[in-house]
């Protein structure tokens, strides 16, 4: 049996580095210092459609990301690692989008697919560490998810189990298809990009990065067709523009503030039970742990 | 994230020589293999952004990965169970990765699987992988062995095994047997030949690197009643056929997650690779001369790895009020380390760049004749490879001792303890200089290239070439270096004694090794200045060793071997 999966990725700066300059005056991301990268949890997703991929032969892995055109970079890097293909959804019109607007949009696009199967994306974002785009596109399309996955344990043409990672255990789950799953960064690392195929999709070019190419490229990309990265606007998945972008999106940043971390003097405690458990209940009460 | 190709601008520098032109354009003779295969390139260009790109996920998976499992796979090591082999638990996560990514049958061509890259980029990428995990290096790197059933094999055989090495299965050479180490003529490995035309194998083989590998390639006597080198045939042995069990593995003292083992043969199928008799005459020797380039590859990742831990060492351990970088006793032994792993790498890649050269003409030649002046290249380049190998392995394998020996040195008591990398990487670096040909035994591979005057000749044309300006006094020194050779050579020869030229071959091939990595380093200086440094630090010490090598062949007689003498 084969599916047709649709992996939700998202170019990210890489927030793993941050420097001072990481945030504008504004409180937005400074995207240009900081370089994007392809956000880790949507990696371990990919890593699961890629599985169930390499065990039903004919099942094809198909990357939605909405994005700056540049974000083309994150579908040739799946492609590398085993993806089929991939859509640019990017448009002006989409800038600003909170998880809300975001989520409707991405909706729309997977509408404008139509045929699938299953949806995976990382849990979230570490640009903005929501959470929520995953399970509102499950919303928006009426069916099922299942967040916090580890593992996709099992796909049948009916349902998928799997297997959650959650704050007390594990939960194993089964949800009929078709679903969206959103994985955790605890599942399995994404299998590294593979040699042949990087030459063979180094090439793949959006449509807009295409018309920058020299002729004899753009020849290539005539040729084969796997090459071309399509990138969709919000007219052509037609999404409600009052939907979408700043209008479509209630939450606006109010205000943002550095915080700067400073260590208190250490403090040393004796070597006994009582003390140690006198400490425990401290960092309790203050949250610390627990 | 650390990745060990782009955090080395050096590879690059070495992986954009001019020759690589030629190179290439053979290699894919001509770019027509783009019209049958998507991933073949369409020219120049886009093959070296290929071997780029690859090399940048061979370093991602060599900076993280593969180095951070280094500690563990060191401390855990492969057990053996039931006779099988059982790898490190961080090796089984290395291998799977290196297969996920592609690399393995790197060098064979498309319609097997392969990734048709000249042997240039796939030597560096040993020499990344050695870097992160020394052990690691020699489980990856035997799919060289490919390389000799692709070249003497026949087409069923290479149509059956070399796909399953590019999909990620081991190799492994069964050459080595208790009583016959650096002496293979007397391996005596029993193959008998059945009705059906197989052959089985019967006996025992020791030291046998990744012995309990997928597809074996075997050196067995198949000629009853003979005792020397001509009664012996290469075989390939697949582990589905079953037959050959492991007995033990060695507890080695460095490059422990690669399993060294002891081989029971009982009744194992194997087929004939190429035709009897010339299993070690002809194959073993082209076996060994890939593997040798090999090991000067590890040993140059070995030298980077001993360097960089010796340089972050120095430069953070602060001492008597400042960091220990800024004593001269510690900033000359950097100073040298880099300018010999500079040196040693040149030296590399030149000799890969040999190697590329007549292979890919010897593969040519297979598919329609060579014109005149083809031919003629193809022996050229053949004999400058075959010159240049065991000085590349011997000298570097070397260096990169002396280098781990210097790191360890320069970490001071705590280089002693087992809290730094720099013990394993000592620990790795000692086998180098003794596996597929011990140090001794390249200088007798090398010692004729001195005799014949290959290495002077080819030290003219190093001499004669195009340099920046401000490296002409350097040029000078290795001109009067090369004089001081010439001298030598002559007193040592002219006695025409095989015991003395023996004797005194070590330090003619070492003389000739030091001009050429000097001529090399100002050829690279010229093309960037990153170079120079080495290059004058290096040219400074290869004087003096020169200077002292010939002075102590000036200051010897013949007569006086007498007193070595055992």
């Amino acid at each position: 049996m084969s599916y047709n999966i649709i992996v939700l990725a998202k170019q990210v700066p890489d927030t793993r580095n941050v420097g001072k300059d990481a945030m504008k005056a504004d409180g937005t991301i400074n995207r240009a210092a900081l370089p994007a990268i392809f956000n880790p949890e949507d990696l371990n997703a990919l890593e699961q459609a890629l599985r169930i991929k390499d065990a039903n032969p004919g099942t094809t892995v198909t990357i939605l990301t909405m994005g700056l055109p540049r974000a083309a970079e994150v579908i040739r890097e799946a492609m590398y690692r085993g993806a089929d293909g991939g859509i640019v959804l990017t448009d002006r019109v989409l800038g600003g989008a909170d998880t809300l607007a975001t989520s409707y949009s991405l909706a729309c696009a997977v509408k404008k697919i139509g045929n699938y199967d299953l949806i995976v994306g990382g849990r979230q974002a570490i640009d903005g560490d929501t959470a929520q785009v995953g399970p509102q596109i499950a919303e928006k399309l009426g069916i099922p998810q299942v967040t916090y996955a580890e593992e996709i344990l099992d796909i049948t043409p009916e349902k998928i189990t799997v297997k959650r990672r959650l704050e007390n255990g594990v939960e194993t789950l089964r949800a009929p298809l078709p679903c969206v799953v959103t994985v955790n960064g605890s599942a399995a690392d994404c299998r590294p990009r593979n040699a042949m195929r990087l030459q063979k999709y180094k090439y793949a070019a959006s449509t807009s990065e295409k018309e920058k190419l020299s002729d004899d490229r753009k020849a290539l990309l005539e040729k084969r067709e796997y090459l071309n990265i399509p990138e969709w606007s919000a007219a052509f998945v037609e999404a409600d523009p009052e939907q979408i972008g700043m209008p479509g999106s209630p939450t606006k940043v109010k205000a943002i503030e550095n915080v700067v971390f400073t260590a208190k003097e250490s403090r040393a405690i004796d070597n006994n039970d009582e003390q140690i458990e006198q400490l425990i209940q401290e960092l309790i009460a203050n949250h610390t742990i627990g | 994230m650390a990745n060990f190709y782009t955090d080395n601008p050096d590879l690059k520098h070495h992986l954009n020589h001019p020759l690589m032109q030629k190179i290439v354009a053979l290699k894919e003779r001509d770019y027509t293999d783009a019209e049958k295969y998507d991933y073949a390139p369409l020219d120049f260009e886009d093959a070296m952004d290929s071997y780029d790109k690859v090399l940048e996920v061979v370093g991602e998976i060599c900076g993280t990965t593969i180095s951070d499992n280094a500690e563990d796979v060191d401390h855990q090591g492969p057990r053996v169970v039931d006779g099988r082999v059982e790898y490190a638990d961080g090796t089984k996560q290395n291998l799977d990765l290196c297969r996920k990514a592609g690399l393995m049958g790197m060098s064979m061509p498309r319609r097997l699987g392969g990734l048709n890259f000249p042997i240039t980029p796939y030597i560096m990428a040993a020499d990344i992988v050695s870097r992160a995990d020394t052990g690691f290096e020699n489980l990856w790197g035997l799919q060289d062995c490919a390389e000799t059933i692709y070249e003497f094999a026949d087409e069923d055989q290479k149509q059956r095994f070399i796909p399953r090495v590019c999909q990620g299965e081991t190799m492994s050479m069964d050459l080595t047997e208790p009583d016959a180490g650096s002496d293979l003529q007397s391996v005596m490995l029993k193959a008998t030949e059945q009705p059906d035309g197989t052959w089985r194998l019967n006996g025992v083989k020791r030291f046998i690197t990744n012995g309990d590998s997928d597809i074996h390639l075997v050196l067995a006597r198949s000629e009853e009643g003979t005792r020397d080198g001509r009664g012996l045939s290469m075989f390939i042995y697949d582990k589905r056929d079953g037959g050959v069990t492991v007995r033990r593995i060695e507890n080695k003292m460095g490059i422990k997650g690669s399993p060294t083992c002891e081989l029971v043969y009982k009744n194992a199928k194997a087929e004939l690779c190429g035709s009897r008799r010339l299993g070690l005459i002809k194959y073993v020797m082209a076996l060994m001369n890939g593997a040798r380039l090999g090991i000067a590859a590890q040993s140059v990742g070995v030298s980077e790895r001993a360097y960089r831990e010796a340089l972050e060492y120095a430069k953070d351990r602060k001492q008597f009020g400042k960091a220990i970088i800024e004593f001269p006793a510690v900033f000359e032994m950097l100073a040298v380390m880099k300018a010999k792993l500079d040196a040693s790498r040149a030296l590399l890649y030149e000799t890969s760049r040999f190697v590329d050269m007549y292979k890919i003409y010897e593969d040519i030649a297979k598919e329609r004749s060579l014109t005149a002046d083809e031919r003629k290249e193809m022996k050229f380049y053949s004999k400058l490879a075959d010159a240049l190998t065991p000085m590349a392995k011997g000298m570097g394998s070397e260096y990169c001792n002396q280098n781990a020996y210097d790191c360890i040195q320069i970490h001071g008591g705590s280089g002693f303890m087992k809290d730094y990398a720099c013990e394993r990487v000592y620990r790795d670096a000692r086998i180098t200089s003794i596996y597929e040909g011990t140090t001794q035994l390249q200088v007798v591979a090398a010692i004729r290239h001195v005799s014949t005057g290959t290495y002077l000749s080819m030290i003219r044309d190093y001499e004669s070439q195009t340099i920046a300006e401000n490296l002409e006094p350097l040029r000078e020194t290795l001109k009067a270096m090369t004089a001081k050779y010439e001298t030598s050579v002559a007193k040592v020869l002219e006695v025409k004694d095989s015991t003395y030229t023996d004797f005194m071959a070590r330090r003619m091939v070492e003389m000739a090794g030091n001009i050429i990595m000097g001529y090399l380093l100002l050829i690279d200086a010229s093309r960037s200045d990153e170079f120079t440094r080495s290059a004058e630090v290096y040219v400074k010490l290869g004087e003096a060793e020169v200077a002292k090598h010939a002075d102590f062949i000036n200051n010897f007689t013949p007569a006086q071997v007498e007193l070595y003498k055992a």
